[in-house]
Formats: C-alpha cells, structure tokens, sequence
C-alpha cells in the first residue's frame, strides 16, 4: 500500500519535474540571451560612436580648390611692376580675385549677387594669392588660371553634403551658387585635394582655414609639464609608500588621500588650479604650465596606484639578495627593483597620459578655452588642447565645423589608440617576464 | 638675472660640490686609511656635498620667488602719495597695475600721472636691485652650504647614510603631495563657498527651488536679483544620473555575467578589451556624439511618435553618459562575481540548478554587496561627469523630472559660471565654488560607502 503510494507519489515528481524542466531550460536560454544581448549592444554602441565620427569626419580631409583666371593687374593690386616684397605683401589680391570672379561670370549683377558669388572662394584665398606672387613676381601683369581655395559652404556642396532637394532658405549654399559651381565643375574647374591646412594652421573663424596645429602643440606642451611632474613624483610616491613607509596613523592617510583622489570629479581640479595656481600664485592664465599642473594632480594617482602594483610584484628574491651583498635599502630600490618594476609602470604612466591627453573639464576652468591662432612657442604661451578644440568646434553653428570636429576627434583617438597599444605592448613584454 | 639663469648656476654649483667632494674624500683615502677605510663609495661624498650645495639654496630661490612680487608692492605702494593710499583696494590694485605694466614697457606715459611714473622708474631699479641680489645670495649659500658640507668630509663620515636619509624625506615629500592637494581643494572650495555663504544664506541656498545666478550690475537695475536655489540643480543631476544608470547597470552587469559564466576563453578575451575601448573614448567626444547625434535622433524618434522633446533632453545625455559608464560597471562586477567562491557555484549546480538559476539566486545574492558597492561608484562618477552635460544638457534650471525636457546638472553650471568672465568677487562665480563643494562632498561620501561595502564583502570571503 504504502510502496504504491510511493511509487506513485515518485511518478508525479518525475512528471512534475519533467514538465517543469521544459521551463527551467527555456529560461535558462533566455538568461544566456539577455548577456548576449547586453554584449552585443556595447559592440553596437561603440560601432555606431566610431562609424559616425568616421563618416562625419573623413570629408574635412579633403579640400576642394576652384580654378579662376585671375589677372594680376598691377594697378589693380596698388604696386608697381618692380616693387619688392613688402609692397607685394600689402597689395590688394582680393580686389583681384573679385574682378576676376565677375569676369568669368559676366551675367552677375547686383549686390546681393555679386556678394553670393565672392562667397564661392574662402577668405584666406587672398592670403594664397599673395604667397603665390610673392613667390612668382613674374606673374603681376598676367592672366593666368590659378587654383583658389573653396568658401566651406562651395565646398559642401562639391563634396555632395548640401542636398538640392532642400528648400533653399533652409540651405546655406544658394540656388545661383549651385549653379555657379555646378558650370565650372563642368568645365574641369574644381579639384579635391589633401587638406594640409588643418594640419598646419591654428584655429580660424573660417572652417576651411581653421586646423589643429595650435591645439596639438598646445596638448604636447601640457602634456610635456604633466609628464615631468607627474612621472617622478608619483614613481617616488609608489617607492616610499611600498619600500619605506612606516605602518603608521601617517601613512594611513596618505593612503586613503589617494585612493581618493582618484575618484574625485575632474572638474574639482579644475577649481583647485583656478583658486590656488591662477588667484594665489598668479600663474598666467590659458598656460599648458597651469594646465600640466592641474592635469599632473589628476593622474598623479594612476600612476601611483599602477606603480605600487609594479612594486610590488617583483619577487622579494631580488630584494633580498641584493640586500645580501651589502646594498643599502635605497640602493636595492633603485639599482634592483626599479628596473625590474619599470614595464609596469610605464604601462601605468601611459595609460595616465592617455588620460590626461583627452581631458578637457579642468582646462576649462583654467581659460585654455581661448581663440587660439598661433602655434604657442613654450609652456607659458596661451594655448588650447585638442579636446577643448573639439569642444569650442562643436559649438560652432557652421557646417564646416561639424566635419572639422569629428576629424579632429578621429586625429585625438588616434593618439589615444598608439598610447594604449604601447601600454600593451610593454605590459604584454612584462608579462613574458 | 632671470630666475633660470640663477637656476642653471645653482645646478652648476652642485655639480662643482659634487666633483670636490669626490675627490676630496678620495684624497682624505689616500693621504690616511686608504680607500677601504671610507665608510661610504666616494660618490656618496660627492652627493652629500652636491646636496649641501644644492637644497638650502633652493629653498631660498623659491621663498624669494614667493615673496618678490608681494614685497615689491608694499615697498611702491609704501611710497606713493597719500591720496593714492588711502583708494580702495580694488582700484589701487588697478593704480599699481598700471605702474607694473609701465615698467615692464607695456603702455605708454601718457596714460600715467607724474607719481605713477615716478613709482614706474623706482619699480625698475628695485626689481633690478632685488634679482642682482637674488643671484648673489642664493650663490653665497650654495658656496656655503658646499663649504660646509666639505669641511665635514672625514673617512668615518657616514656620508652614504646622510644622503639616503635626505632622498628618503624625499620620497615622503612626493608622496605627501596626495594629501596636500586634497588639502588644497578642499580649503580653495571652502574658502570661496564660505565667502558665497556671507552674501547668500546657506538655507537659500540648500532649499531654494529656483537657480538663476544673473545678478545685477547696478543697484537700480530692474534686473532679477539672482537667486541660488541648488534643489533645481540637483534634481537635474540626479534625473541625467539616473538614466545613465539605467543604462549602464543592466547592460554592464549582464555583460560582465556573460563574460564570466557562459563566454568561451577565447571570446573573453576578444571582446574585454573592444568593450573597454568604450571607457578609453575622451569624454568630449561622447559630448559630440550626444549632442549632434543623439539628441536629434531622440528628438525625431519622439515627434513621430507625437512627444515633443527638448532639443537638449536629458534622456539623450543619460544615454550617452550610460554607454560611457558600461565598461565601468561591467569590470567591476567581473571581479565582484569572480571574486564569489567556486564552492558555492558547485554546489548549487550539483543540487541540479541551471546556470541561470545558480546565477540569480546563488551568485548574484552573494555578491550584491560588492556589486551595490560598484554601482555607488558609478553614480558617483556620473554625478561628476561634466563634458557630456556640457554639449548635450541644458542650460536653464526646470525643476521636473520629465526625461524629455532640458535640465542642467550642477556641473554644468560650474563651467558656465567660471567661463568666460572671470570677476572674482560676485556672487556669481563664488556660486561656482560652492558648487563645486557640495560635488566635492557627495562623491567624497559615495566613494567611501562604496569602498567600505567592498572591503566588509571582500573580508567575507577572505
């Protein structure tokens, strides 16, 4: 009786079971899924960061150059034949080009023409022009075909960004401009070429004359103060708190200070290098020197944190036998374990330079937000750094900017990708090790 | 003579210091108890006298650097006419530096009265005096400190001992610099917020339900008065925060679940690392991403479903800042979930548990703990984050906390304050700083919640 029961009692367990397996698994299949997914979707997120900027990008590499006949009359330009340089340098070429604009279209009349036509070539073509005659003085008195740069906006159009179909108030490249441009792409005179000047010029208020030369001088120069301060001080910190400091109330705290000063916002730093470096010692303000200061303070930490793991991880053998043969304590660190602690924390100051080359918050705070045009010479000089250079395009309202952003953001990770390729690279070799 | 020029005779010094002091224990060696009876190398001579030489008169180039332009002042203002002395603050401030940038050849005399010009000169001949005299000192110490130091030389001198202890106070120097920047930021904020809590009550501040810190010029401008409500700001920060979050906890934990319990070795290692791309991405392009492609696209998506959206939405901000904190949350699960004993896992599944379901009622209750500790960290460096909300979060203060409308966050309103102008005394950029310590404070307090849940969930399975 009671064995029936049992027997029984197991036939619906095993049933129970059975049917609830089914359930179980189908569950069990959905988990795996949803971390698929989530994977998936990071891959899909990065994907998309990437392509964009790449797509939105790629265009500013290239620059379209239109081809006008310009006479280089020398009444017209204010010089005589024979004049040297410097009155060349002051000549008026853009007199020059507008005349020969109104020349290869003879249709154009009033103003508000007259101005949209001018708008095909960029302001800077003057500037072309000038070095070309100073260059080629022969060429004063000529009519020759020259190959002038394209207004951003001509230029938009030509690389197919500004669509027809739009209504033309909406549009910043007018109907009798397309016009324009598309006769003399018709007659073979307009021509795409490497943009080199968004890697020669500092920043402009034109997009096709503006370039990033002024903002990677100005990281390198940060970057160059971050590095000498950040680099001995934090190796010395990670040797004193791993082969010297007491276990004492002392070192406790500096121990914790660090630990949070990592996670500090880094717009904290920010205000820090306003009220102390800028108000209380008055350093001067837009300075890479002010900004290495702040930028060395916020990866002071990494690197004090990667050093110490560094440190650490070398085999206490070494310190003992060299502490055997009669070194000194300091001699042990810094004839033995340093050098074989140094894969490490190289990867760990990279990675911190990294950081430090795409930080922009506290440079904000700091003024390195200015205009900057020039090439700044030294680490005393008002400068931008390529992220703020980002930041200050990215709220440019011209089109031209938005391409000029994204390939400046394509130059900065291509930066960030050979720093972190390095840090690989050494940690991989250390590991061999 | 130009600071540098002093400097680079400084180290010039040292070097000599150090070739005297060599040679000088050598010969000592050679003249007595030859060179086994030196206690140390002849270079740790050489270092202590290089050392002597070298620090005092170090530390007198920089006192003198800190004081120079402070001296110089009360020694010119000291002799300017009564009249001048007795102006106000600001605009003696603005009297002296017209003097300075005089001296240095920066504007012309005509815009300076006859004492301006006269202070101008006597400005010229003192800074002249004080960096000839500047050069001469710091060189006298350096001579006698190097002097001293080879008096000292002796074989039984235990030089190398007296040139490790000084390195060693160097160490403790560089690694004290931690505390001394947590100090530094935390009186810069103080200091300042301090002065915003004389002019703005500390309770407005806290339980104001309005921010709007444009203030007026004048007295009888007609203009709002400014009012620093921080409720507005907070709401703000906490609602883009809390988005990002949404995001980022799910995706990252069940990534990192992922990664840990089902993924093969291989796939691991592939994907760890294309995933932590996403942490390396400077936060200024995330900015760039939010606010030219995000936004609109959030923006569409929601008008042709009938929403109006706000151009700026907090929404496409805190999906963007979510994405940026994915890799974050992912790796700190990892270890978290690693970190739980295999014992446990096994016996779960040797009861017959599914993957999952060891998972879900087995692992993840072991490792809540650590994982709330991660996520604490998390919303501590979205509440910090500043470049995103800059490009792609509003401006004006809405106290709501709709998603779809524009809010601002506290660090946003930290950059727009401290950019641009930069008049030190108003309300209005002494606002920022006060600001910037109540950011200071909340993540200082998440971090430390979330490191001491971590460190009680690690000695729980130590």
């Amino acid at each position: 009786m009671n064995s029936t029961n049992s027997r029984q009692d197991n036939h619906d367990t095993t049933a129970i079971i059975q049917a609830s397996l089914k359930k179980r698994y189908a569950r069990e299949k959905r988990f795996q899924w949803y971390g698929r997914i989530a994977v998936l979707m990071g891959f899909v997120f990065l994907f998309i960061l990437l392509a964009d900027i790449v797509i939105k990008g790629s265009p500013a590499f290239t620059q379209h150059y239109i081809q006008i006949p310009v006479h280089l009359e020398a009444e017209q330009l204010g010089v005589d034949p024979g004049s040297g340089s410097e009155a060349l340098y002051s000549a008026d070429y853009q007199g020059a080009i507008k005349s020969s604009l109104r020349d290869l279209f003879p249709d154009v009349s009033g103003r508000k023409q007259k101005r949209l036509l001018y708008k095909l070539i960029s302001a800077g073509a003057e500037y072309d022009l000038r070095d070309m005659v100073i260059a080629n003085p022969e060429l004063i008195g000529t009519r020759t075909d020259l190959w002038l740069r394209a207004h951003s906006e001509a230029g938009s159009y030509l690389k197919g960004q500004a669509l027809a179909d739009t209504p033309e108030s909406e549009r910043r490249v007018k109907d009798l401009q397309i016009g324009w441009l598309d006769s003399l792409r018709e007659q073979g005179r307009t021509q795409t070429r490497f943009n080199t000047t968004f890697f020669t010029q500092g920043d402009s208020r034109e997009p096709e004359l503006a370039g990033i030369k002024a903002a990677l001088y100005g990281s390198f120069f940060t970057l160059l103060v971050t590095f000498f301060l950040a680099f001995p001080i934090g190796v010395f910190a990670a040797i004193y708190l791993e082969e010297f400091a007491p276990r004492n109330r002392l070192t406790d705290v500096i121990e914790i200070n660090i630990n949070n000063l990592a996670a500090v916002p880094s717009i904290v730093f920010g205000l820090l290098g306003l009220a102390v470096f800028i108000n209380f010692f008055e350093l001067p303000r837009s300075a890479p020197l002010v900004g290495g200061i702040v930028l060395s303070l916020m990866t002071l930490p990494t690197i004090i944190i990667t050093s110490r793991a560094a440190i650490q991880s070398v085999s206490p053998s070494i310190r003992e036998a060299a502490l055997g043969v009669g070194a000194s304590k300091l001699q042990t660190v810094f004839h033995h374990v340093l050098p074989v602690a140094m894969p490490g924390i190289l990867t760990g100051s990279i990675i911190g330079m990294a950081q430090a080359l795409g930080e922009s918050a506290p440079l904000l705070m700091i003024g390195m937000v200015a205009f900057i045009m020039d090439v700044p010479g030294g680490v005393t000089d008002p400068a931008t750094v390529l992220p703020v250079q980002i930041f200050l395009w990215a709220d440019s309202p011209e089109r031209g900017f938005t391409e000029k952003t994204s390939a400046a953001i394509m130059v900065l990770m291509g930066f960030l990708i050979v720093m972190n390729a390095l840090a690989i690279y050494l940690r991989k070799r250390f590991e061999l090790k | 003579m130009q600071t540098t020029t002093v400097f680079l005779v400084l180290l010039a010094l040292s070097a000599v210091g150090f070739a005297l002091g060599r040679r000088r224990s050598q010969q000592l060696a050679a003249a007595g108890p030859g060179m086994r009876g030196l206690h140390s190398l002849p270079k740790h001579y050489g270092y202590m006298a290089a050392l002597w030489a070298g620090l005092p008169a170090l530390f007198l180039l920089v006192l003198w650097m800190a004081f120079e332009s402070r001296v110089l002042h009360d020694l010119i203002v000291a002799e300017l006419p009564q009249q001048v002395q007795v102006l106000p603050d600001s605009e003696l401030g603005l009297y002296y530096n017209q003097i300075v940038s005089h001296a240095g050849g920066g504007s012309s005399a005509a815009q300076l009265d006859e004492a301006q010009q006269l202070a101008a000169q006597r400005y010229q001949g003192l800074v002249h005096t004080s960096s000839l005299l500047k050069a001469a000192m710091v060189a006298l110490v350096a001579v006698i400190g190097g002097l001293l130091a080879l008096q000292r030389i002796a074989p039984a001198l235990r030089a190398r001992n007296h040139v490790e202890n000084i390195f060693k106070w160097g160490l403790f120097a560089c690694s004290f610099i931690a505390v001394l920047t947590t100090l530094g930021i935390v009186l810069s904020v103080l200091f300042e917020a301090m002065r915003f809590f004389q002019s703005i009550p500390l309770t407005d501040f806290l339980f104001g339900l309005q921010w709007s810190p444009q203030m007026a010029i004048r007295a009888d401008q007609v203009a709002a008065s400014g009012s620093f409500g921080f409720v507005p700001l907070l709401v703000g920060t906490l609602l883009i925060s809390a988005v990002a979050m949404l995001i980022a906890v799910p995706m990252g934990l069940m990534s990192a679940i992922y990664l840990s319990e089902y993924a093969s070795r291989r796939f691991r290692a592939i994907t760890k690392p294309v995933l932590e791309v996403l942490a390396g991405v400077p936060t200024v392009v995330y900015g760039f991403f939010a606010a030219l492609t995000v936004a609109p696209f959030i923006r569409q998506l929601g008008e042709s479903i009938g929403l109006s959206v706000a151009s700026e939405s907090a929404l496409a901000a805190g999906i963007v800042m979510g994405i940026m904190i994915i890799p974050f949350v992912m790796s700190l699960s990892d270890d978290i979930i690693n970190a739980v004993p295999d014992s446990m896992r096994e016996a779960s599944l040797g009861m017959g548990a599914t993957m999952s379901e060891t998972i879900r009622k087995v692992l993840l209750p072991a490792a809540l703990p650590g994982i709330v500790g991660g996520i604490l960290l998390a919303v501590s460096r979205a509440i910090g984050e500043t470049m995103i909300v800059v490009m792609a979060a509003g401006l004006s203060a809405k106290l709501t906390i709709n998603p779809l409308e524009a809010v601002t966050t506290i660090t946003v309103q930290i950059v727009t304050l401290l950019v641009g102008d930069q008049e030190f005394d108003s309300p209005k950029t002494l606002a920022a700083f006060a600001l910037g310590l109540v950011l200071f404070f909340v993540t200082l307090l998440l971090n430390v919640a979330a490191l001491y849940v971590v460190r009680k969930y690690r000695e729980q399975y130590e």
